[in-house]
């Protein structure tokens, strides 16, 4: 099953998402059509999420894999939902986007042991952590400005329940830039896999129920190109949890233009 | 934490560090080193996760296997309303009232990462006793901070020495991200934390503001 958060007609619903179309169901019986809805972050917890956390991207960014979890953390305000816009800051030239598999806990995890990880996890969505690496100083790197800037965050469409898939650590992960393929990893390569990731975390805090894991990004093949920051296109990349083979999640990119 | 609090301070907890001159100074040769390579341009921040949150008169969980703990008076401020992209000259427009927040870390060795697992335990930061409204503090860029340590004055400090005025770091915050109403802004811990243990009765004071008293119970009395 699927589960989305939803506005609709200005209310707020959770739905369950049906079929190829994705029709949403309400909790009142109501079916309304995807089209109709504005679709917001799935959960609204803390994030945690993970740096350099595939071997290649460390790479790419020349750090050495790390021998613990690089964790920080994003606020709610800095999420936003499938199909919204997110807008790039003026004067920036390397905004980057990067594509990452989501683990959503489902209940209080505190010392938990990886064997019984997966018992503690409400499912899985996707993200979309922009950094915006113009903004990199080196004080609780990557600081907040970098990515917890407003709705640069795109979460969602919805939450995969753990029971439809199968093998988290074998997906695949892939952005579009308008229709492009831009960037194709394997959460096989994940450095901290997601059972490892909660004992860690469960091993010094609690973990709430609608918290998030984002557990990193792979290489991305075009940053170089895109980091160049020239284009005035607006893009759009979107993710697909293959294994799901429905979980589809498009984001639309803007610059900025007036947010004030 | 009184029910005035309680209604008001229900967002995000978000940590200013090094905003205060004298810890600012104490590290500023080594600001220019690596990793850092130049003192900070912008604020230094950090979130404090919704488990951390704690009240006045609880207990805080001394972690089992840990060196040592420290307590991190600071000033609260509580957003009012949604604020973005602020001017300093509005900025205190937003802001709520006043409180003290309590903000227990494990010692930073360095900031160049996210101190996650210093900053984000259960319980780590207690706020309270009280919502003091914006019009009744006069001037918040002078208020003296005190810690108590079982009746012992341990750390004193005042809020004219912040590196950046609530002003200035409304605007700064609100430049990149709204603070929203409910929000708290921890305006920073001033040089000179000190470590206690289990057993210890930590207080901290804040000219105006009243006292925010800590307990630190070893994690496996608690657990029993």
């Amino acid at each position: 099953m699927r589960h989305a958060r939803i506005r609709f007609e200005g209310a707020i619903h959770a739905a369950t998402v049906e079929g190829d179309d994705n029709t949403l169901l309400l909790a009142d019986g109501r079916r309304v059509a995807a089209s109709a809805v504005e679709w917001l972050p799935p959960a609204t917890g803390s994030m945690f999420a993970l740096g350099l956390n595939y071997a290649d991207h460390a790479a790419e960014l020349a750090f050495a894999p790390p021998t613990e979890p690089l964790a920080f953390v994003k606020s709610v305000g800095t999420y936003t939902g499938h199909e919204q816009i997110t807008w790039r800051p003026d004067n920036v030239a390397y905004m980057h986007y990067e594509c990452e598999l989501v683990a959503v806990i489902g209940k209080p995890a505190r010392n938990v042991k990886r064997e019984n990880a997966l018992d503690y996890l409400a499912g899985y969505t996707v993200c979309n952590d922009y950094a915006i690496r113009d903004y990199l100083e080196n004080y609780y790197r990557p600081n907040l400005r970098v990515k917890n800037r407003d709705a640069t965050t795109p979460v969602g469409p919805w939450i995969v329940d753990v029971a439809d898939v199968p093998d988290a650590s074998n997906l695949k992960l892939r952005t579009w830039i308008n229709g492009e393929l831009r960037q194709e990893g394997s959460t096989k390569d994940m450095i901290f896999d997601i059972p490892y990731l909660i004992e860690y975390l469960s091993s010094f805090m609690t973990l709430q129920p609608g918290d998030m894991i984002a557990t990193g990004t792979p290489e991305s093949r075009a940053s170089a190109a895109w980091s160049t920051g020239s284009s005035a296109k607006p893009n759009s990349s979107s993710s697909k949890l293959s294994r799901t083979k429905s979980s589809l999640s498009k984001r639309r990119e803007q610059h900025d233009q007036a947010l004030d | 934490m009184s029910r005035a609090l309680h209604d008001a301070a229900t967002g995000t907890l978000f940590g200013v560090a090094l905003n205060y001159q004298g810890l600012v100074d104490l590290h500023l040769a080594q600001f220019h080193e690596a990793p850092y390579k130049q003192p900070p341009v912008k604020p230094v921040l950090f979130i404090k996760t919704p488990n951390t949150r704690n009240g006045h008169d609880q207990a805080v969980i001394y972690p089992a296997g840990i060196q040592h703990l420290q307590p991190g008076p600071a000033l609260g401020v509580v957003i009012g309303k949604d604020a973005s992209r602020v001017s300093e000259a509005q900025a205190l427009d937003y802001v709520a009232g006043y409180t003290i927040v309590n903000e227990f870390s494990l010692p930073e060795d360095s900031y160049y990462r996210p101190a996650v697992k210093a900053k984000c335990r259960d319980g780590f930061c207690a706020i309270g006793p009280e919502l003091i409204p914006r019009d009744q503090v006069k001037n918040p860029h002078d208020l003296s901070l005190k810690l108590w340590v079982n009746g012992e004055l341990r750390q004193e400090n005042s809020t004219e020495n912040f590196v950046r005025s609530l002003p200035q770091l409304i605007a700064e915050i609100t430049e990149f991200m709204t603070l929203h109403a409910g929000d708290v802004l921890i305006t920073g811990t001033p040089e000179g934390r000190v470590d206690v243990l289990p057993g210890d009765r930590v207080e901290v004071q804040i000219s105006g503001l009243g006292s925010l008293v800590n307990h630190i119970v070893a994690e496996q009395e608690a657990t029993v």
